[in-house]
């Protein structure tokens, strides 16, 4: 090119950058398409639509709770302020007509017109092919079903086409509840096998692109970290027919964008924003917001008891009458939480979990017993966080490390990555730190065998070994397989008492899902995954 | 010519074996374990360390190198965790999309920032010269998260001028089929006016943040380039002889004076493109920076090092670019190896 024609093309294309100012057009298709579509802007989507795949997120449950199907589901009852909440102990046939419960196992009998996306019919041995998948895989589904005792192919048994069995290998009350999860999904095997390979014998890399179930959704584009369009399978048998058409999940990062998209009608529903924003939207109550709080779940203070100093109880306690709880719940959760603590002095434990703890904010009572400990002089530690949730974390952690610094213990913070937050836990090396837990399960016995057992499994964050809780503990989980009540409620009176008393974890608050949405959209269910359920929304 | 570029591209491998080396050891450096995060939050011990094996991350540091390359060479660059997608594909769709919204901001950019400093440098202290310090000093000082959200404020929020900032489209459209990749020409060739329209008003917002952002050093580049010229003896000489002013300007001063912009703008472009990370955040802006970004936030070695090679290329491509462009506007620079 000669540089005189390069000079001139260069001021042409000066001349041609000009931007002309555009209108925003909206056809009447467009409009059509609104009505029937449900919009959701979050902040993360789903990086495997398949929940038995290799690291599947959060958002990635969403996709396979509303296109497969289980077994089993929960029943809905009214739970707090009207809204929908699925029922813990009410079991409703989803893919399955009907099933019945022995003492050493339950069989279903499966619909015999439903099918899957591509047509097939679901049979028995797509229910087992599933099952065996589900704890075969390895990772979190295997994790997940083993918690219901659910551990071997073997206990999965194809009577006749639209029969299965599933045998107990121990009596164990967590197993039907734990087929109603969303880990055990029916799967199209016939579709999958043909995917699959021999590297990839389950078809992960299939089933990770595309759904196949027989779900009331389906998705028909997958942009990763984009948007997810899941369209509605009218040929769902399984319940009545959903009536949002189409749902068009977007990824928008910033949280003050998804809430200018909500304020705007723009988006229909929205979760994940900071609790100020959602007292806000509450307050000014343009929009829906509905609070809740997460069932069995705890954000707490933990305390690394194998070493010094919170090897000490005395200094635990010291530690719980030195939180500023109100504070906490005030400041950084704007009230959207159910507090923890300062039960009256003569309330009665109950058998049910969560529930508040006696402590109150008492620094007198706090230097006390730091005095009796010994540590008049106070001690340097650090605390820690998962950088993932500094919005919650971050305030918290500045006002606990305030509070402390008047009983003289002297904290330093410690952001960690949450990337690194898991490999940080697992290592149990933290002295202090916050975080939360909380299970798919509603029962007391899950949450303490997870968090207090002295397996030491990963939750227990704070290596607390008891032989008094242990024998508590696995004295509920037999009780309860055996409906032995009182025994139970002692055992679980028990595990509360001693939780408290020797206080390795201090729980703060018990969080809310909030989720804003629409005045125009209805049928909101909270459902334990804490994940949004299409099947029963409408719009208009 | 050709023969001049082929060398250049010669002298480019090296450098480029030593970012692959290098990414490599940098990710594996990263504090955080792969394994423990994917294996999600209520992982065993035994449930990580399946995770682990089935990563390849349970085998020697060299070898895990090995296949690296050897994917590498294979034209693989590895699948990423987070979102679950082979990176290639991942680093191709979204490219585009980087490279439509950097290029379009700094089109809108240069439309400002040039004519803007030759004017300030022809006149300097008066009030032309104050604007251009001004704006640029007040466009730089401002961080690009906060004029993208005070945009998004104001002409989506408050006056409702702009469509949603939900990304390229808005979600009622669809994506026309790729030949490019730059949505305004795809839609155009697929003759679908409003996607065009569309597409153009997604882009006007995050374009211009970027615009705001970039217009100081171009703008003060062409000052002071057109400064130096200005007072240089054959511009004199030129006056002295009797051409206009605009000729003066517009034909001798302004070419020699590009050089040094071109090089500016070579490296503005570069840096939008890798840094544009938080307005693509703002505007759910689909792009490169942001998918390198949440993949360094958790430990996911593939994309990371996938983006930091396809910079280096981009790199070594721009000052090729660069440097056969100097031979175009001043024929005295010669394109050397």
């Amino acid at each position: 090119m000669k540089r005189r024609d390069f000079l001139k093309s260069v001021s042409g294309l000066a001349a041609g950058a000009a931007l002309p100012a555009v209108p925003q057009v909206v056809s009447s298709a467009y409009a059509d398409a609104r009505s029937e579509t449900l919009l959701i802007v979050s902040e993360g989507g789903p990086n495997n639509l398949d929940i038995h795949g290799v690291g599947t997120n959060v958002p990635g449950y969403e996709v396979s709770w509303n296109c497969y199907d289980r077994l089993i589901s929960h029943e809905m009852k009214t739970g707090p302020g009207g809204v929908p909440y699925y029922d813990r102990d009410k079991f409703k046939g989803e893919l399955a007509e009907d099933f019945r419960i022995d003492d050493k196992s339950v069989t279903f009998k499966l619909r015999k017109n439903a099918k899957f996306h591509d047509g097939t019919p679901v049979t028995a041995k797509d229910v087992k092919w599933s099952l065996d998948r589900a704890v075969s895989v390895g990772g979190f589904p295997t994790f997940q079903m083993s918690a219901g005792s659910l551990t071997k192919p073997e206990q999965f048994v194809v009577i006749d086409d639209y029969t299965v069995r599933v045998d107990f290998l121990k009596k164990d009350r967590l197993t039907i509840p734990d087929l109603a999860v969303i880990v055990p999904c029916i799967v199209n095997s016939e579709l999958v096998k043909k995917n699959s390979s021999e590297k990839d014998p389950w078809g992960l890399e299939f089933t990770k692109q595309q759904t196949a179930g027989s779900g009331a959704y389906k998705v028909t584009k997958w942009t990763a970290g984009t948007e997810v369009i899941m369209e509605r399978n009218d040929d769902w048998v399984c319940g009545p027919l959903p009536k949002i058409k189409r749902v068009i999940w977007r990824m928008v990062p910033q949280a003050g964008n998804r809430r200018a998209l909500l304020e705007r009608g723009d988006a229909d529903i929205s979760y994940e924003l900071p609790n100020k924003d959602f007292q806000e939207m509450k307050a000014n109550g343009k929009l829906n917001v509905v609070s809740l709080p997460f069932s069995n779940g705890i954000q707490y203070i933990g305390m690394n008891v194998t070493k010094p100093p919170f090897d000490n109880p005395k200094v635990r306690q010291a530690v719980a009458y030195a939180l500023p709880y109100q504070k906490i719940m005030d400041a950084v959760m704007f009230g959207l939480a159910n507090p923890m603590f300062g039960a009256p002095r003569d309330k009665p434990t109950e058998v049910a979990w969560p529930q508040p703890h006696k402590y109150n904010t008492d620094m007198d009572k706090a230097k006390a017993l730091m005095a009796e400990a010994g540590y008049a002089g106070g001690f340097e530690t650090t605390i820690s966080f998962d950088l993932n949730f500094a919005g919650v974390n971050e305030p918290l952690c500045v006002l606990v490390q305030e509070s402390l610094a008047q009983i003289g213990i002297k904290a330093t913070i410690n952001k960690v990555p949450g990337a690194n937050w898991r490999t940080e836990l697992n290592k149990k090396e933290m002295p202090l730190f916050t975080n939360v837990f909380s299970g798919w399960l509603d029962y007391p016995e899950y949450f303490f065998y997870w968090c207090y057992h002295g397996n030491n499994s990963v939750f227990n964050t704070m290596s607390y070994k008891s032989a008094e809780m242990d024998k508590f503990i696995d004295g509920a989980r037999t009780a309860a397989a055996a409906g032995d009540t009182a025994a139970y409620d002692a055992d679980v009176k028990g595990f509360v008492d001693l939780a408290y008393t020797d206080i390795p974890r201090i729980p703060l608050y018990q969080p809310f899902v909030n989720v804003a949405m629409q005045k125009n959209i209805s049928g909101y269910q909270y459902w334990f995954h804490r994940r949004l359920d299409y099947r029963a929304m409408a719009k208009g | 010519m050709l023969s001049m570029i082929g060398k250049r591209l010669m002298f480019a491998i090296p450098s480029l074996i030593g970012v692959v080396i290098v990414t490599f050891l940098l990710t594996r450096a990263l504090p955080g374990d792969p394994a423990a995060y994917f294996a999600g939050p209520a992982a065993t011990k035994e449930a990580v360390e399946q995770i682990r094996k089935k990563l390849g991350l349970d085998k020697p540091l060299i070898e895990q190198f090995y296949r690296y390359t050897n994917d590498l060479a294979h034209g693989d660059f590895g699948n990423s965790l987070t979102t679950g997608q082979p990176v290639a594909t991942e680093i191709r769709n979204r490219l585009p999309a980087s490279a439509e919204l950097t290029l379009l901001g700094l089109i809108v950019s240069i439309v400002i920032a040039i004519p803007l400093g030759v004017l300030a440098a022809t006149r300097p202290g008066s009030w032309i010269d104050h604007l251009c310090r001004v704006t640029t000093t007040a466009g730089v000082s401002l961080p690009v998260f906060f004029t993208g959200l005070v945009l998004v404020y104001v002409f989506y929020f408050r006056l409702g001028w702009s469509p949603a900032p939900l990304g390229r489209l808005d979600v009622f459209y669809s994506a026309p089929p790729t030949v490019t990749g730059f949505y305004l020409i795809d839609t155009l060739l697929a003759r679908d006016v409003e996607a065009f329209r569309s597409a153009l008003s997604q882009l006007i917002l995050p374009a211009t943040t970027l615009a705001i952002f970039s217009l100081a050093p171009i703008a003060r580049m062409t000052r002071a380039s057109m400064l130096a010229v200005l007072a240089s003896d054959f511009v004199r000489t030129a006056r002295a002889s009797g051409l206009s002013p605009t000729t003066v300007i517009v034909t001798y001063a302004f070419r020699n004076a590009m050089l040094p912009v071109v090089t500016t703008l070579s490296m503005v472009f570069s840096f939008l493109l890798g840094a544009n990370v938080l307005v693509e955040k703002v505007f759910a802006w689909p792009g490169i920076g942001s998918y390198a970004v949440e993949a360094l936030i958790s430990s996911d070695f593939a994309p990371v090092q996938g983006f930091v090679l396809t910079m280096a290329v981009m790199y070594v491509l721009l000052n090729l670019v660069i440097d056969i462009l100097y031979g175009v506007i001043d024929p005295r620079v010669r394109l050397e190896g």
